[in-house]
């Protein structure tokens, strides 16, 4: 007779062995309290969020498709995914649809997509895979052509211009050249550069981007602008307390002064509505996420495994600071979502792609020849 | 650097490093706590007082919208003030009771509930919806007597557009209607989300959508102090909008009105331009309708009626219609055949009536042919073998290009509708034509068969009435080319300034005068001796003319459609012009769809147009078909 009940065990634990719970269950906590800040941001006017949950799902499924993928045929996507995102990259360049004074989207007719979005994978990917085959011969210009593979893509989006996305692909790819082993001097030598070059740099910067640091020191410069935003979200944060004031009872949130508030400003939504509290225990989640991560990075056997895994974990830390201390105040506002948090498919299937390749980095460990 | 080839310090290195990271990633959750102490404890009370007092709402003062004037400055869309009554949703307890209530007092129509509902699934809570547009004075009083019973609701003054012009020169003007997504993309991507809080209503088509940013103007902003409930208790500061441009068109309205009419109710398209300038002096698309339903969103039934009339008023078939040339095409041939040294002037061929082509025979509408034709003859009498003969002499290619640079087959860029895509390109045949066209091999290939019709306009030949329009005025001017555009210039609101729209000429096709001259020549010789001798009878000016007319049941289009041919098997009536001929200042291009012949039915309207241009007078009634003419005139 057929063992019905044992097919249908080992069936499941085939289905969930490349899942890694501590990691899944992190990532369900930030969805849920992310799915219900998204209700409050939208309860009033557009309802997303029934929309979100789907995208969710969706990037779950991603997620578990991309965990059981073993890091040997993760490594042979670096070179095509990576001149894929470059060859786009150009692409937008030459042929890019303008939206919002920014060339970021690429029309293929039926829809539109966002290359950058895939260098987001692609960049730590290559870079892990460039250190990994050079492994043994390590050597000075090494690190010179890891930049150059860095700085083509990073140089075509802030010349989108999309600062927040260049800033998440130079960090994924600044994290695992550090990771590599960039020697000390040569960090310290880069600090006192970008120091040095800070003015210059100022002259490169498109107007709205000097106006966004220009109000993150002085909001009320432009009360209607982005100064606005800040000042409005700051509002918001501070006004929530230590308590804050209640699910679905944020003033700021639900009277419309918060913009983008189901989106980049969502952290003023849920800071305003769980005080100092809330936000100590969305902190604590992260910090649970990148420690996770950090774990498997240190874990993992082969030298691609590690840098990739400790790049994507870092850039969950770039992605939830740069957006918590924009909204807070402490940063100038860039497009960038908080993970697991904000509304949007797109972010989401990025990210969870990353937690995809987390899982699928540390459930094939033992499986890896050393 | 040995130290980069050890594995095992690698690993030790790995890990300190990511020490290290981990390290950074507390520091700086740290700093983040800290900002989050200081605002949300030691600056908590600070911030608490500012989200109670931040009852301060900008609400946006909506600019008036500019407005459109013809050449002499006949108005032509403008904005009137009306008063609408209000609701504010979160003022206001039961909706749907309030309402009710209201159409006690006042006649709430269900389209208005409806309305109201979609607006409000739009809105923020604290913005009032119009539940009633256009509220007469004896409506105002009544609710102003009552108005105690209904918190939240109020009567308000709103500015509306208003076309006073009605019908006429709809196709040109456009209309304004409610912003929709796809509107607000639009707005995105032209960064002006900021000047459009407030506005609900924005150019949809022809020049209101064209210079909807012109049109538009600068949003103003009254800052009210709102309770916490959202209710407005006072102002504190009011900056004033700043009203849209106007534009002055280079338009006639009368010209335009006396054209519709003359078309009476024929379906086709007419557009005059000014060859020294580019100008459009009228642009006509018949049936056309009247653009006031747009403005408060149209109901269902007029948009069901215009969408889905069979004669189609909603299409501008001025920049949206593409017609095989027919004949019209002869002149431009002719110059083609000049500049190119593929004919003389006097070179003449024997026309026996048809032209053969391998297995096929090209017939000639004479039978018997038109014996000797030399170029004049050509054009005067409409022969087709001639061109049959220098169509294949000139091959496609050569056509083609003769053609594309009269701007035939592209889009003219005219200052209507949001960019390019509104207007049609046509069909300018060639190799490379065909080749994008098809999918399959087979097809792809040219034939020089098919050169052979392309000579009189026919075959895959189709083009807008603007772009016959302006390559006659291309020919008129010499060969000097301006885009056309209907806005003369944009008129400041605020200081007066006036900026012209299109004051140089876009293209010099360097053409030999003689050339141009043997056309014109022959063009004026056909409306003396030939195929427009009936309609310019008497005429005190001189007038270069062409007749044409477009077969339409052998369109080679993709769409053909043999149930649709039955119906409208009559042929396109074509006729192109320009006058005076020595001087000319006014270049046209008429379509008559199953109108049959040019000479009957367009000729006679390009003759009432330009009586009226150039003469001032006003025909003597609405057009009648030249019937008399066809005995004389068929030749074409």
């Amino acid at each position: 007779m057929i063992d019905v009940v044992g097919t249908f065990k080992r069936g499941a634990r085939e289905l969930i062995a490349h899942i890694d719970f501590p990691l899944l269950l992190i990532t369900l906590a930030i969805m849920a309290v992310g799915l219900a800040t998204v209700n409050s941001a939208t309860i009033d006017s557009s309802h997303r969020m029934l929309s979100q949950a789907g995208n969710m799902g969706i990037a779950l499924v991603i997620m578990w498709f991309v965990s059981r993928l073993p890091p040997q045929k993760l490594m042979s996507f670096a070179i095509p995914l990576y001149v894929l995102g470059l060859l786009l990259l150009v692409a937008v360049f030459l042929f890019g649809i303008k939206v919002n004074g920014a060339k970021r989207w690429l029309s293929l007719g039926f829809t539109r997509i966002q290359p950058s979005e895939i260098m987001k994978i692609a960049m730590p990917l290559m870079l892990a895979w460039y250190f990994h085959k050079y492994e043994a011969t390590l050597r000075a210009r090494h690190f010179i052509v890891a930049a150059l593979l860095l700085a083509v893509p990073f140089g075509l989006i802030a010349k989108q211009p999309d600062l927040g996305t260049a800033l998440l692909v130079g960090g994924a790819g600044f994290f695992v050249i550090f990771l590599a082993g960039l020697p000390w001097k040569v960090i310290v030598g880069l600090i006192a550069t970008a120091g040095a070059a800070a003015p210059l740099l100022w002259g490169m910067m498109h107007d709205y981007q000097r106006k966004r640091i220009l109000t993150l020191i002085d909001p009320t410069t432009d009360p209607l602008g982005a100064g606005y935003h800040i000042i409005q979200a700051t509002i918001a944060i501070g006004s929530g307390g230590p308590f804050g004031k209640g699910y679905l009872n944020g003033t700021q949130t639900h009277l419309e002064f918060i913009p983008e508030k189901h989106t980049d400003f969502i952290f003023a939504v849920y800071s305003e509505e769980w005080g100092l509290l809330g936000n100590g225990l969305l902190v604590f989640l992260y910090t649970l996420l990148i420690g996770r991560g950090m774990m498997i990075a240190a874990a993992a056997p082969t030298k691609f495994s590690r840098l990739l895994a400790g790049a994507i974990t870092l850039g969950f830390f770039t992605y939830a600071f740069i957006n918590m201390g924009m909204v807070s105040g402490i940063l100038p506002v860039v497009g960038v979502p908080l993970p697991f948090m904000s509304y949007g498919g797109t972010a989401l299937v990025t990210l969870f792609t990353g937690i995809g390749i987390l899982m699928s980095i540390h459930t094939h460990r033992m499986l890896v020849k050393k | 650097m040995s130290d980069f080839h050890n594995p095992d310090s690698d690993l030790d290195r790995f890990r300190f490093r990511l020490g290290i990271a981990a390290l950074l990633v507390l520091l700086a959750f740290g700093v983040l706590i800290g900002r989050f102490v200081w605002l949300q404890v030691v600056q908590h009370d600070f911030y608490r007082t500012r989200a109670e007092d931040n009852r301060i709402a900008l609400i946006p003062i909506v600019p008036n919208r500019g407005v459109i004037t013809d050449r002499n400055g006949v108005i032509l869309a403008r904005n009137y003030s009306a008063f609408t009554l209000e609701i504010t949703p979160s003022q206001t307890g039961r909706l749907e009771e309030t309402i009710d209530a209201l159409a006690e007092l006042i006649d709430i129509q269900p389209k208005d509930r409806k309305r109201f509902k979609r607006l409000l699934d739009e809105a923020k809570n604290f913005e009032s919806i119009p539940i009633r547009t256009r509220l007469s004075d004896a409506e105002v009083a009544i609710f102003a007597a009552q108005r105690y019973r209904f918190p939240g609701v109020e009567v308000k003054a709103r500015l509306f557009r208003q076309y006073p012009l009605g019908a006429i020169g709809a196709h040109a003007i456009g209309y304004i209607g409610r912003i929709t997504d796809r509107d607000l993309k639009w707005i995105e991507e032209s960064e002006q989300q900021a000047n459009y809080k407030g506005t609900d209503h924005i150019g949809k088509t022809g020049l209101e959508q064209h210079y909807e940013f012109e049109l538009h103007g600068e949003t103003g902003y009254e800052e009210v102090e709102i309770d916490s409930g959202g209710r407005a208790l006072r102002s504190l500061k009011r900056i004033p909008p700043v009203s849209g441009n106007n534009l002055q068109l280079t338009l006639d309205a009368r010209l335009q009105e006396i054209t519709e009419q003359a078309f009476g109710d024929r379906k086709g398209s007419l557009v005059a331009i000014d060859p020294n300038t580019g100008g459009i002096l009228a642009l006509v698309s018949t049936p056309t309708y009247d653009p006031n339903l747009f403005v408060d969103g149209i109901t269902p039934d007029n948009w069901k009626e215009l969408n889905e009339h069979p004669s189609k008023p909603m299409v501008n078939r001025a920049i949206n219609g593409a017609y095989p040339p027919g004949s019209t095409f002869k002149p431009f041939m002719a110059l083609a055949a000049l500049e190119m040294g593929k004919r003389t002037p006097n070179q003449a061929i024997s026309d026996p009536g048809y032209f053969n082509f391998g297995n096929h025979q090209f017939r000639d509408d004479k039978k018997g042919g038109h014996g000797s034709v030399d170029m004049y003859k050509s054009i005067v009498h409409s022969c087709d073998t001639y061109y049959y003969m220098l169509a294949n002499d000139m091959g496609i290619d050569n056509i083609a290009k003769f053609m594309g640079s009269l701007g035939l087959g592209q889009r003219t860029g005219v200052d209507l509708g949001k960019d390019d895509s509104g207007e049609s390109k046509g069909v300018l045949p060639s190799q490379e034509w065909k080749k994008q066209r098809f999918k399959k091999p087979e097809q792809q290939k040219w034939y020089a068969g098919e050169t052979i019709s392309i000579g009189i306009g026919q075959g895959y030949n189709a083009y807008t009435p603007i772009q016959l329009a302006q390559a006659t005025a291309v020919v008129a001017n010499n060969g000097v080319m301006f885009r056309p555009h209907l806005v003369n210039q944009i008129v400041d609101a605020k200081t007066g300034e006036k900026r012209p729209v299109e004051p140089q000429p876009i293209r010099d096709l360097k053409l030999k005068a003689q050339n141009v001259d043997v056309i014109r020549r022959a063009m004026v010789g056909v409306n003396k001796e030939g195929t427009g001798t009936r309609a310019f009878a008497g005429a005190p000016y001189e007038t270069a003319g062409k007749t044409g007319t477009a077969q339409v049941y052998s369109l080679k289009g993709a769409d053909y459609k043999a149930s649709a041919i039955k119906k409208e098997l009559r042929d396109h009536a074509l006729f192109i012009a320009y006058a005076p001929a020595d001087k000319p200042k006014i270049a046209l291009a008429v379509l008559v769809e199953n109108g049959g012949f040019g000479a009957q039915s367009a000729a006679p309207i390009a003759r009432m147009v330009l009586d009226y241009y150039l003469l001032g007078k006003l025909p003597a009634g609405a057009a009648r078909e030249d019937d008399a003419a066809v005995e004389d005139d068929n030749e074409e």
